[in-house]
């Protein structure tokens, strides 16, 4: 009972967020609400009594996703009004768009099986005894982990090519070569002399 | 009804008493800890550090709690306000709902977590968040750039933070913090702790752990003397205090899960009679004790990084170290495996 009772909890908190996030006017208060619907969406896992997903989905969308979205939304010069000076022009485009993708979920829905040969090869459930992200660990290592290399890899190669696109080597900057600076003693680096008087160093 | 009472009502009541008793104790602590960082800063210094309020000046932190709570909150023109009162509120409530699933002593936690080391995680990469809000809802523009260098800092030393955590479950292999200390249970004692076997990890832990709490010589995001007060400089009485209070609970928080992860929790530092005899939550308090006094000594004597600096500690000698640190200490964990 209590667990029904948390669960329309979330569920109403998540669905009010996930709207306010499109309603919100002000971007910044768009992405809070976005992050207040990712905490819900990590109530229901635990719920589920998935609780490595719940934590993960907070450490990785929370804690570093979300983190990096707020900092260029924060950053962004928005005019209000300028942006909804355009709201009834766009409207006809938007609202078809909404209603075909509307047609097509509930086509899809409506016409759902799963066809009988997966449910056959469908892992068994994980023992009772062994924590979530044991079993989690025992399935991705073994049944996918061709998959889940696939996956490593393609966001290696997406993580190296935002470096290429993003990094320059200006020629003429001066940089701190911070090994070198070590690397430097006394003796090459300060001289001694002795001036007389006069004369000036030449 | 009666039944409702005895499975629901009984055990929130605990939970509710445990948190607050767990709560008010953690505060003091907090309180005392505040004077003593000031003391050990002024103790380097040759000064005599805040002596007056109480003997030895041991309630100087209650006078200012008082003298915070009484002052005027002041609220920029420009800022958006609910925003500017709920930064504080997160940092504070932040810091102090990771402390839930910190145990203490033996069995002695508010919650537990299977995976209590995760949560701590995603707890502390929640931090950034106050500091943005922060920044952000002040309408000032030294309150944004210190928001600005925050989130870059604290989420490149949460890598090098996560990959340790890594390191150190790889040797537990549990999630569970009480199982991570009573992983480092055995005949060694103190040497069998993980600092002695992963200690590179132990020093990327403290010097991170500095980092990922904004404490000396990572202040970059208050850097007084070039942002003034940084994220906080709008803020003032009650709000100030939070992000003062969220802060140093923060610190302690560091130290309590630096002695779960490496200094065995509320492990005796010799399995023999008269150590066992002192009860764990004793341990525990002093070896988070002696991680504070050492944070404590790193901001009297260090001076502040530079933030390109910082940024190459974090990314070019922290994240390759760590990397390292976690293959090999798999395949030392493989080896010993196949060898026994």
């Amino acid at each position: 009972m209590l667990s029904a009772l948390f669960f329309y909890l979330f569920a109403i908190f998540l669905v009010g967020a996930g709207f306010m996030v499109i309603a919100a006017k002000n971007p910044v208060h768009a992405v809070l609400f976005l992050i207040f619907a990712f905490f819900n969406a990590a109530g229901l896992f635990v719920l589920l009594g998935a609780e490595f997903l719940a934590m993960i989905l907070i450490v990785v969308y929370v804690g570093a996703v979300m983190v990096l979205f707020l900092f260029v939304v924060m950053m962004l010069d928005v005019d209000f009004a300028e942006l909804r000076a355009g709201f009834l022009k766009y409207l006809p485009i938007g609202a078809t768009i909404g209603l075909l993708l509307l047609v097509e979920l509930i086509l899809i829905l409506s016409a759902w099986v799963t066809a009988p040969e997966i449910t056959a090869q469908a892992p068994a459930p994980p023992a009772a005894d062994i924590s979530n992200t044991e079993a989690l660990g025992l399935i991705l290592y073994t049944r996918y982990v061709y998959l889940f290399e696939a996956a490593g890899l393609i966001l290696l190669v997406a993580m190296i090519g935002a470096i290429v696109l993003t990094l320059h080597h200006k020629r003429d900057v001066k940089r701190q070569k911070v090994g070198r600076q070590v690397r430097r003693t006394r003796a090459e680096s300060v001289e001694l002399v002795e001036v007389e008087s006069g004369r000036g160093l030449s | 009804m009666v039944e409702f009472w005895s499975s629901y009502g009984l055990p929130f009541a605990l939970i509710v008493a445990q948190s607050v008793a767990f709560l008010v104790i953690l505060l003091i602590i907090v309180a005392f800890l505040l004077y003593a960082d000031r003391k050990v800063w002024a103790a380097v210094q040759m000064r005599r550090g805040p002596n007056v309020v109480g003997p030895w000046g041991l309630l100087q932190s209650f006078a200012d709690l008082l003298k915070f709570v009484f002052k005027e909150p002041i609220i920029p023109a420009g800022a958006n306000k609910g925003i500017f009162l709920l930064a504080p509120l997160i940092t504070a409530g932040l810091a102090l709902s990771a402390w839930a699933v910190i145990p203490v002593a033996k069995g002695w936690e508010i919650a537990n977590l299977n995976v209590g080391i995760l949560y701590v995680f995603a707890i502390s990469s929640l931090q950034v968040y106050g500091v943005i809000m922060a920044g952000w809802a002040s309408n000032s523009k030294y309150a944004f750039l210190a928001a600005l260098r925050s989130a870059a800092q604290m989420v490149s030393y949460e890598v090098s933070i996560g990959f340790v955590i890594i390191t150190v479950l790889l040797c537990a292999g549990s999630l569970n913090l009480g199982d991570i200390v009573k992983a480092q249970d055995g005949p060694l004692g103190l040497f069998g702790w993980y600092w002695l076997p992963l200690l590179p990890m132990f020093g990327v832990f403290f010097i991170s752990a500095l980092a990922e709490t904004n404490r000396p010589p990572f202040d970059l995001l208050e850097a007084e003397s070039e942002l003034v007060a940084g994220f906080m400089v709008e803020y003032s009485s009650t709000p100030y205090m939070l992000f003062m209070l969220g802060e140093y609970v923060a610190v302690v928080l560091m130290c309590g899960l630096g002695t779960v992860l490496f200094l065995g929790g509320w492990l005796p530092p010799f399995p023999v009679p008269p150590f066992t005899w002192i009860p764990g939550v004793i341990w525990f308090v002093l070896k988070a004790c002696f991680l504070f006094f050492l944070m404590a000594m790193v901001k009297a004597i260090v001076p502040r990084y530079r933030y390109d600096q910082l940024m190459r500690l974090g990314w070019k000698v922290f994240l390759p170290l760590s990397l390292a640190m976690v293959v090999i200490v798999a395949a030392v964990l493989q080896l010993w495996q196949h060898a026994a």
